[in-house]
């Protein structure tokens, strides 16, 4: 039987992991290779690293990043931002990750999504959505949460599919950071909206909160604090979900 | 150990698999397309990420469909890993007309509609008697398409998505995996250290 997945995930900017509220507030965490071994070592399912960097520079310490990870690291490797062209996800796949995540350049442009999966093939192809609002209007918003649009959120999961998608990595905005849990609704309309695979993210700070999102429907969960400030780790959280009924990788 | 080479197959996830690679022998695989290369590879990884059709059109360019069949057939040491497995096949629901490598006689399908596609994740893999060394555990999958039935004399590993599927089979020394092993932490590693380390020339019987 399929597992679901339990996922930490590491925000980088210029070569650190960093953690931010509502996408503001950054704060070091610590090495990036450090925490994605000692992550790989608690029995993590796979790892999200977001480079949430501005720079040129701090683009090429990402890739240089991701092959340092890819030399000690036997669990799959999602590796996003700043990709905006196929050529961006070719140099990530060559420094070592297995799946590439894109956002703002396929809201803005939608055939990136299929060019990529073209090329890479779908399970390659991870979009992000960063989603805000209330039930039912969720739109979607840009730029690491700087951009709000007019896309709803629901419609552009289920045209991010269509394009090639082989999978949403699904973000509340609102919850990001908030300890507060993940935005169920959100996830389970989602869930209900697309054919492939769903990561519910933001908002996770307890073991329960990442078993209501399953429960919502999410294939993958995805938590960075409760990890990174060490409140759970990867075998607290699977251990609770083995006892609710999930299935989980031992 | 001895030399490892893996084939360029032009999109792949060719420095996870050359990571998993150094990690067993201590020494970086060559990655290469060239004919005499691959011909004179004492142990080739046929990786694959990407489309059925567009692969074997890389293939192809490179004139690497008959060294490939030809190492196939007589069984020498070969480890193809996702796609690579799926390329062993003759048809894919994938790309539909494109003839592949033409090893074993099954179709390659799609996922039924009642899964999510592509499958994403640890799956659970039983190895029938006989298929060495046994697997069972949980190894990564990502794929939206797969054999249902074990190609007549292989050995299989089967998993479960909606229905049983092929999650590895085996010839000599050739082993296809649906799985990536490279990805699939401890278990995976200790799969990729059996083939690397078992005896070359055990495998020339044909």
């Amino acid at each position: 039987m399929l597992t679901r997945r339990v996922i930490p995930c590491l925000d980088t900017n210029a070569g650190r992991v960093v953690k931010g509220v509502r996408f503001h507030s950054l704060r070091d965490i610590g090495s990036p290779v450090e925490l994605a071994l000692e992550y790989q070592r608690q029995g993590a399912d796979e790892l999200v690293i977001l480079d949430i960097s501005a720079t040129p520079q701090d683009r090429r310490t990402h890739v240089d990043l991701v092959s340092a990870m890819r030399r000690s690291l036997s669990i799959p490797l999602c590796v996003g931002g700043g990709v905006r062209e196929v050529e961006d996800a070719q140099r990530l796949l060559e420094a070592g990750a297995d799946k590439v995540a894109v956002n703002s350049a396929a809201v803005l442009r939608p055939e990136l999504i299929t060019e990529l999966a073209d090329k890479f093939g779908s399970q390659c192809i991870v979009v992000a959505i960063d989603a805000a609002g209330g039930a039912g209007s969720w739109s979607v918003v840009t730029h690491s949460g700087s951009a709000p649009t007019a896309l709803n959120a629901i419609a552009w999961a289920t045209a991010a599919n269509q394009h090639g998608a082989g999978e949403i990595l699904l973000t509340s905005i609102d919850r990001d950071g908030t300890r507060d849990g993940y935005d169920l609704p959100l996830t389970s309309a989602v869930v209900a909206a697309v054919h492939c695979p769903v990561i519910a993210s933001g908002g996770a700070s307890t073991p329960q909160h990442l078993a209501d999102a399953l429960a919502a429907g999410a294939d993958a969960v995805l938590a960075a604090s409760m990890f990174h400030d060490r409140n759970y780790s990867i075998a607290d959280v699977k251990a609770l979900l083995t006892s609710r009924g999930f299935e989980v990788r031992p | 150990m001895s030399t490892v080479t893996i084939v360029r197959t032009g999109a792949a996830n060719l420095a996870s698999v050359a990571a998993a690679v150094e990690r067993c022998t201590g020494a970086p695989p060559e990655i290469t397309s060239s004919v005499r290369s691959i011909l004179s590879a004492e142990r080739l990884i046929l990786p694959g990420v990407g489309a059925f059709g567009a692969a074997m059109a890389s293939l192809t360019s490179n004139q690497l469909v008959e060294p490939l069949r030809d190492r196939l057939r007589s069984q020498r040491p070969t480890l193809a890993i996702c796609l690579g497995l799926q390329l062993l096949a003759t048809t894919s629901d994938e790309s539909p007309g494109v003839r592949g490598l033409g090893i074993i006689d099954v179709p390659v399908k799609r996922f039924g509609t009642t899964q999510r596609v592509p499958q994403m994740g640890w799956n659970s893999v039983t190895s029938d008697p006989g298929f060495e060394p046994r697997i069972n555990g949980h190894v990564y999958f990502a794929n939206s398409y797969r054999l249902e039935e074990c190609p007549e004399g292989w050995q299989a590993a089967w998993s479960d998505y909606g229905g049983r599927f092929i999650a590895a089979i085996r010839r000599g020394s050739v082993v296809a995996c649906q799985f990536h092993p490279e990805l699939s932490g401890q278990l995976g590693e200790r799969l990729l250290r059996s083939w690397l380390t078992q005896p070359v020339s055990g495998a020339l019987a044909c």
